[in-house]
């Protein structure tokens, strides 16, 4: 194949990975920022939103979209109670102490992936993806669902973006994250607020899921690469950034893409890691996160 | 007790004290507890054989595990309908390995420690049988995979372990070779996964391309964990004619999505797959109809041929396949047919095998190897369902027939069907000079 059609083939590749990747770290990242506590069960949380998203689907029959718009509600929806009540159960009993969250959030990675396998099972079961077109170029075609993943994937960003910064709900996490005991001060309710934003963060996994799985198929074991992929963004981008998070999805998926049609997919996460290794050394609080008090 | 001590009563009185006759009845309790104890020494003959099933019921192979589950239940439930192995009935003790070689390595040691199974079988993944198979010959327990990989024949495993059910890699790829280079093209563009199972086809495909005057131009490895596709399609060069495909694993369904939605309308080689890709898939999924037209190797064909032999039909009813390959009672659970026959026939074989070694226990497992190396010819019968065989002593693996199908309608037809000695190589190892 020519360079040309190559590197744009490459380029839609990584656009597609880039995206899912951002919704799903910016939901890492989100939690992080405001509650300081590393979710390590992030990629369940994911995993859960393409199960339930198969559940859902394979239960409304009739056009797959109809099932697809449903799974979008309704996944995340469940994905971000049982969130919100791990946060409840757990997280708040620990005092959001951050080696004790760690630990209690590798406790519920298990959990929940233990739960996916004796409940759903082993096997990848494939949703149907909601429009069905492809895309014929002269030198190759392409899934056009792949492109609406791109376009849904960045409107739901800009709602993430208006709701933090244009809403009540997103003043009062900004005030939590700037400073939890002010806010406090000025009556936030931070309790309601860390469960909050710990279950919008799992929502965010789980719309990214929700919109992958058409791609991919549901599998209890799906998670592991998103959140090793999420917690380099995180890195890259610094923690609990929104803007940084976002512009190290989009390096690091179209890198990952691109180094991954040209040279290998091993080329691709060897030069990912080693560029957290450079950020870990050189700007050890990321692009764009705030310096340490 | 009282016989033996009976020529000196006197002292063997006085040393009875209550502690060492509570120590005695506690002993005695114990060992009337320990479990098959009693059975053992009142009816040795009587007591079930216990086959250890090293099953993938998790991870990546996951799909395979729940059909070679199914074949074998449905097997031995027929076995011990015939009065089991050599009167014996057969019990079958089930231990998952998560698909996971390290896990595999400890599923053979409780097989033979915990659960004192008589052998293990049944291991499909060739990384698990490369991590297990050591483990079973250190404990010397028999050891029969259903794997395909050729790491049995290739001489690296060691005598303990047995193929009798299902062809190897190399066999397979050098019976099929002529047919795809004379029939669909010479210059071939391979697509397989990067462990063993994928190198195999790696190694002795390009070989017998080769030998055909043909040649494989490229070679694309993919990670067997590798969950999208797409980007490893423009590496197919321009001047493939036949592109040669097999994937495992939970990806395979996405992998022959993008791959119809890569060439979508455009032109595109030739397309010959192992049905590894699209075992457990219905090729009715919206996405597949690219492959119509496009060839598959099956192990045993998945679309019950209009020729099908009576054992075929016996098998097929047998472990609850209907006649498009999918289960009987969900007809969107599609087996992994090209493969899971393999479970059937293995077991068949280890019956045999026990039989004419006059098997009675762990102590007779070096005989019951010999006895399966002794076998050579096994005709098509209920046992053999997949076809007649010959089965190699010194290498330990069996030789057979493979299926090309096409697919057509979304069905796959049967267009060629090799000979057994299309599958034959000189012999690399031989397994019986090594001692037990």
């Amino acid at each position: 194949m020519d360079l040309g059609p190559y590197l744009m083939l490459a380029s839609l590749e990584g656009a597609v990975g880039a995206a899912v990747l951002a919704l799903t770290a910016l939901g890492l990242s989100l939690v992080f920022g405001v509650m300081r506590i590393v979710n390590v069960a992030h990629g369940e949380f994911y995993m859960l939103g393409a199960v339930l998203a198969w559940w859902v689907t394979s239960m409304i029959g009739g056009h797959p979209a109809l099932g697809f718009v449903a799974a979008m509600v309704v996944a995340p929806l469940v994905v971000g109670l049982i969130a919100a009540a791990a946060e409840r159960l757990v997280l708040r009993r620990l005092n959001y102490d951050p080696e004790a969250t760690i630990v209690a959030t590798i406790g519920l990675l298990y959990v929940i992936q233990q739960l996916a396998l004796s409940t759903y099972g082993a096997d990848a079961r494939p949703v149907p993806a909601p429009i069905d077109f492809r895309i014929q170029f002269p030198w190759f075609g392409y899934s056009g669902y792949k492109l609406c993943v791109i376009v849904a994937s960045a409107a739901l960003m800009l709602g993430v973006w208006l709701v933090l910064t244009r809403t009540r709900a997103g003043l009062m996490m900004r005030a939590t994250q700037y400073d939890p005991e002010t806010a406090r001060a000025f009556a936030i309710p931070v309790g309601r607020v860390y469960a909050g934003v710990f279950a919008a963060g799992a929502m965010l996994a789980a719309l990214g899921a929700v919109l992958i799985v058409p791609i991919q198929q549901a599998h209890y074991l799906m998670g592991h690469d998103p959140l090793l992929l999420s917690f380099i963004v995180v890195i890259i981008g610094g923690l609990g950034s929104l803007r940084g998070t976002v512009l190290a999805a989009v390096i690091i998926g179209m890198s990952d893409g691109i180094i991954s049609v040209f040279f290998s997919p091993t080329l691709a996460k060897i030069l990912a890691t080693l560029l957290v290794a450079f950020v870990l050394v050189w700007r050890p609080t990321g692009l764009f996160g705030a310096r340490a008090a | 007790m009282s016989k033996t001590t009976a020529p000196e009563p006197r002292t063997t009185r006085a040393t009875l004290t209550r502690r060492t006759a509570l120590k005695g009845l506690a002993g005695g309790a114990a060992l009337a507890a320990a479990p098959g104890w009693v059975p053992y020494i009142e009816a040795q003959s009587s007591a079930p054989l216990k086959l250890g099933f090293q099953v993938h019921r998790t991870g990546i192979g996951a799909a395979y595990g729940r059909w070679y589950d199914r074949v074998t239940t449905a097997a031995a439930a027929l076995i011990n309908e015939g009065g089991g192995i050599g009167g014996r009935p057969v019990e079958i003790v089930t231990e998952d390995d998560g698909t996971d070689p390290k896990r595999g390595a400890e599923v053979v040691e409780k097989l033979a420690t915990q659960h004192g199974c008589d052998l293990a079988f049944g291991t499909l993944f060739s990384h698990v049988v490369m991590g297990s198979a050591p483990r079973a010959g250190e404990l010397k327990l028999p050891y029969f995979v259903v794997s395909e990989g050729h790491h049995v024949a290739s001489g690296r495993l060691n005598r303990y372990t047995l193929q009798p059910g299902i062809t190897d890699v190399k066999s397979q790829v050098r019976a099929m070779a002529p047919w795809v280079t004379q029939n669909l093209g010479k210059k071939v563009t391979m697509i397989f996964p990067d462990y063993a199972f994928g190198h195999d086809h790696r190694d002795f495909f390009s070989e017998a391309v080769a030998a055909q005057g043909g040649e494989v131009i490229e070679k694309i490895a993919i990670p067997p964990t590798e969950s999208s596709f797409t980007k490893y399609f423009p590496r197919i060069p321009r001047g493939t004619d036949v592109l040669y495909h097999v994937m495992v694993g939970p990806g395979v369904l996405t992998f022959v999505k993008e791959l119809g939605e890569f060439y979508g309308t455009g032109a595109r080689p030739a397309i010959f797959g192992f049905i590894d890709s699209l075992e457990a898939v219905d090729i009715a999924t919206p996405g597949l109809d690219f492959l119509e037209g496009t060839y598959f190797w099956e192990g045993m064909p998945r679309y019950a041929p209009p020729d099908a032999s009576e054992h075929e039909g016996f098998y097929r009813q047998r472990v609850g396949v209907d006649a498009n390959g999918a289960s009987m009672s969900d007809p969107k659970d599609i087996a992994t047919y090209a493969h899971m026959f393999g479970c059937w026939e293995t077991l068949h074989v280890i019956k045999a095998g026990m039989e004419a070694a006059g098997y009675q226990g762990p102590a007779d497992r070096a005989k019951l190897i010999e006895a399966v190396e002794a076998m050579t010819g096994m005709p098509e019968s209920r046992e053999h369902p997949q076809g007649d065989k010959v089965f190699n002593g010194r290498t330990h693996q069996v030789f057979g027939h493979q299926f090309i199908s096409r697919v057509e309608g979304a069905r796959l037809s049967v267009v060629h069907k090799t000979s057994i000695e299309d599958g034959m190589y000189p012999d690399e190892v031989d397994y019986t000079t090594q001692p037990f």
